[in-house]
């Protein structure tokens, strides 16, 4: 405890014991700190960008590309495992802490296919409360104060206060684009490799990557990733690699998993999610997948912050994957059928953007879409000078325009706002209608 | 413990050498200092236990029988329900349950409780009790849990950097105790416990394992510290229905003084015998819960949409049936209250003293009496209890869970001659371990 702290506490012990002194001595101090103060673990993590933007895109009448959930229905197949799964008494009460047993063995089955090699389904498998859940489970696990943990930039923005409160530090790299060009696809935003170089410390614990990428949609190619790869073997580092949406590639591209590389399953976490993987992100079941050396802390955490998920949806999780399995490699799999009808909506929001005068940048993966909305040239001065661009230009669009987008720059650290902050993000997991109804809004944006 | 963690960053991990050449994974340490010494659970080791030897299981507590059919529906609506069911709701808990929960509870409180301020709904009561200590206690805070406690008290209060400090609940002195109502908290001892450091203190009532019920007297004595001593409390009150032979669940966070200091903690689990929902929540002053929020935001954001909803049907239907005979909340603990005596009697007849439990799940079961060969290399060196509860399940396939895992290391010498018993079961499951018991006695 720190020495302020302990004397302050002091203090206040004997204040209470003798009220004259204490009212003297109080009044000539000018703050006491507050008994109910917080821990210091949580200083400066309040802001949330969801938090601050669902909430006021939950009005039915906006038209929201906003929070990444779909707003198409999940296969009927895995809700009616989960109406089955409650009416089965055993399915309502605690089940195995790590994991489900037959959703660990199902994960096991996908993922040792995926992966070509045997995965222990529980030594080698956490299941977790969503991806976020995981992410959670392997900072506290193997995250500790003073370490640095190298974050690619744009990130999904729950990578740094969660590096924080574990008492680490962010280190942070932009992805950049190919200089000149205007870039028209995800996979023009490239990492440099000496510049990333430079972030390995003799404290670095790890490096973060998020493949296919939440907010730009890169997909990491193999190349890209033995460069990373490489570094972690360097410099003795772990690689946390959050694929939540893995099977949500797009034609000419290749979801490859920076565990599968030489050298590199026994310092990898690689996380999924039945969220993003079923469409059921209001289930919030997730995986984390590596090493038993690795996994055994995350499962310490665990079992020490929630103990085990709920028992009716993981034993659905289990039945869609064992369902998948069997389809894998086939059009009908949903793992690629899903791909497949995204990208048709990828496609539609582009075109949608490049009507509206804008060039988008088409992801090669993922859930969403970034747009540059400088074309638009929309006058925010009366805004006020103190928040991004995007902050106020979404906000009021939300207001004025009743089409709800994300802002890039909470994906980014202080110095890269600038780079980020004329980009917003769309999410294209939506109803045709939705999309139309965005489209729609942009077509007329000039009329008032 | 200092040792360990002064040693920490020198200790490698070196891959076992699997036919291939040995690879060294990081020289530093691999995991983070905030887990040493949280890694042993009692449950991963004797849930094990029992299903390998496929016992007839008392021992981790949850039913063995269904959830009342209402809210069994209720889920089964929520599933087929609009889109919106299967996607993401608000962060800090469901619109509909944070409403439901918070007009039943101002009833009951006597507090107007704001359901967005007041209220976070989290991954069932324990990760509720995580995010209080993680957002409230900190390195070299003391935190006063009183004996025998849920043993995830001490490990989440290790994980903050706090300390643990115990106080026990013990047997009024005299002739044979009988009724969890008998084990007291000395005031003296519990005032003496308390140093400038100590930010709060843990209770649970109804008790696990032990039943006690605490009574407004008992909860003003720890109040008027609490109030003294300006410190927080931290009250797990997920039995709070349970509550048998007319024993009152009273909160103490509706005693004076008391509602903007305290977090009371609840389960949907082990209110709607669904221990597999996973869905609890805190309520307490907004002033306390905002902090508890930037915990959940950053370690699990959101609970499940549709579970979330089926408890709020739940609870619609007892606010409205509060207190009549249709209510669940009256209708389980009668129930419960017979499967109670069966187990007591029939622990009785075989010559083992339970204490009668005031509430709850559990019973505790004094078996200093029980002279058995515990012939077992392996547990050579574990405590009494711990030797009897593995004995019990691989030689009488009987499961149950030694009472000394529920205190702290320089108590626990003093309770190793109980074992604790849960009655949620199935009268079947109740008649199976009476079969044993019985037989076991005529050996005898």
């Amino acid at each position: 405890m720190s020495c302020t702290r302990r004397i302050l506490n002091a203090v206040r012990f004997t204040c209470r014991s003798s009220p004259t002194s204490c009212r003297r001595f109080c009044a000539s101090q000018p703050v006491m700190a507050s008994r109910h103060a917080h821990a210091r673990r949580i200083e400066g993590l309040d802001k949330n960008v969801w938090v601050a933007f669902t909430s006021v895109a939950a009005d039915p009448s906006i038209v929201n590309l906003g929070q990444g959930f779909p707003d198409i229905p999940p296969p009927s197949y895995v809700k009616e495992a989960l109406a089955k799964a409650v009416s089965v008494d055993r399915m309502n009460q605690y089940t195995r802490g790590f994991g489900h047993p037959s959703l660990v063995k199902a994960l096991s089955q996908v993922y040792g296919k995926v992966y070509g090699r045997q995965v222990d389904p529980l030594k080698e498998i956490l299941v977790t409360v969503g991806g976020y859940g995981s992410l959670f489970s392997t900072m506290q696990g193997l995250v500790d104060e003073g370490d640095e943990v190298i974050i690619v930039e744009p990130f999904f923005d729950c990578y740094v206060p969660m590096v924080r409160m574990a008492g680490a530090k962010p280190v942070l790299i932009p992805l950049r684009p190919k200089s000149g060009k205007k870039t028209v696809s995800s996979g023009d935003w490239f990492l440099d490799p000496d510049e990333l170089s430079a972030k390995f410390s003799s404290k670095t614990k790890a490096i973060i990557i998020n493949t296919p990428n939440n907010p730009i949609g890169k997909v990491f190619t193999r190349g890209e990733l033995q460069v990373i790869a490489d570094l972690c073997i360097k410099h003795d580092t772990l690689c946390f690699s959050d694929e939540v949406y893995e099977w949500l590639v797009f034609k000419g591209h290749q979801h490859v998993k920076i565990a599968t590389l030489p050298g590199m399953w026994d310092r990898t976490i690689t996380i999924g999610s039945a969220g993003k993987t079923f469409s059921v992100t209001g289930w919030k079941l997730g995986w984390s997948i590596g090493p038993e050396h690795l996994i055994k802390h995350l499962q310490t955490v665990m079992q020490n912050t929630l103990y085990t998920c709920p028992t009716p949806l993981q034993e659905a999780v289990a039945q869609g994957l064992l369902l998948n399995y069997k389809l894998m490699g086939q059009p009908d799999c949903y793992f690629s059928s899903l791909a497949e009808e995204l990208e048709g909506k990828r496609d539609r929001l582009a075109a949608i953007l490049q009507e509206a005068g804008m060039t988008p940048v088409i992801p090669e993966g993922g859930y969403f879409m970034l747009v540059d909305v400088t074309p638009l040239n929309q006058d925010l001065s009366h805004m006020g000078d103190d928040e991004a661009y995007d902050y106020k230009f979404v906000k009021w669009m939300i207001k004025e325009k009743k089409l709800a987008a994300i802002p890039v720059t909470a994906f980014v650290g202080e110095e890269s706002k600038e780079q980020f902050e004329k980009y917003i993000r769309l999410c294209f997991i939506k109803e045709d209608s939705t999309l139309e109804a965005a489209g729609n809004i942009l077509k007329n944006w000039r009329k008032v | 413990m200092g040792i360990i963690r002064i040693l920490a960053p020198y200790l490698t991990l070196i891959r076992p050498n699997l036919g291939q050449n040995h690879k060294l994974i990081m020289a530093r340490r691999l995991y983070a200092s905030r887990t040493i010494g949280v890694d042993k659970n009692v449950w991963v080791e004797f849930t094990q236990l029992a299903a390998d030897y496929k016992a007839v299981n008392l021992g981790q507590g949850f039913p063995d029988f269904s959830p009342p059919q209402f809210v069994q529906d209720a889920f089964c609506k929520a599933v087929s329900g609009g889109p919106q069911m299967h996607q993401y709701t608000r962060a800090f808990g469901h619109p509909r349950l944070v409403k439901s929960l918070a007009k039943f509870f101002s009833r009951i409180v006597g507090q107007e409780i704001d359901p967005f301020e007041d209220v976070l709904v989290t991954v069932g009561a324990y990760q509720a009790l995580f995010c209080a200590f993680q957002a409230l206690i900190d390195d070299g805070d003391e935190v006063i849990i009183v004996e025998p406690f849920f043993d995830c008290y001490q490990p989440m209060v290790l994980m903050a950097g706090g300390t643990a400090v115990y106080v026990p609940l013990r047997p009024k002195g005299g002739s044979t105790v009988l009724s969890s109502g008998d084990w007291v908290l000395s005031a003296e001892e519990l005032a003496s416990k308390i140093t400038p450091r100590t930010k709060a203190i843990v209770i649970n009532t109804p008790n696990n394992p032990l039943g006690k019920v605490y009574k407004v007297e008992e909860l003003q004595m720890i109040a008027d510290l609490c109030i003294k001593h300006d410190l927080l409390c931290f009250s797990d009150e997920v039995y709070e229905w349970l509550t048998y032979d007319g024993a009152k669940h009273i909160k103490i966070a509706s005693l004076p003084g008391m509602w903007e200091r305290t977090i009371t903690v609840g389960s949907a689990g082990k209110t709607f015998s669904a221990t597999g929902w996973k869905v609890g929540w805190a309520i307490s002053s907004g002033k306390l819960i905002k902090h508890m929020k930037i915990i959940h935001q950053n370690s699990v954001y959101h609970c499940a949409t549709a579970a979330q909803e089926a408890v709020s049907h739940g609870f619609d239907r007892e606010y409205e049936l509060f207190g009549t005979p249709e209510s669940y909340f009256q209708q389980l603990p009668a129930m419960l209250h017979q499967k109670r005596q069966k187990v007591a009697s029939c622990l009785r007849s075989v010559g083992l003293q339970p204490v009668m439990p005031e509430g709850g799940y559990f019973m505790i079961t004094d078996i200093s009496s029980v002279h058995v060969d515990l012939n077992d290399e392996s547990t050579k060196n574990e405590s009494y209890d711990f030797r009897f509860v593995k004995w019990l399940i691989k030689e009488k396939g009987l499961a149950t869970i030694p009472v000394s895992a529920f205190f702290s290391p320089e108590h626990s010498k003093e309770f190793d001659k109980y074992i604790r018993f849960c009655f949620v079961k199935e009268d079947s499951t109740l008649e199976a371990a009476e079969e044993i018991l019985r037989k076991w006695s005529q050996k005898e």
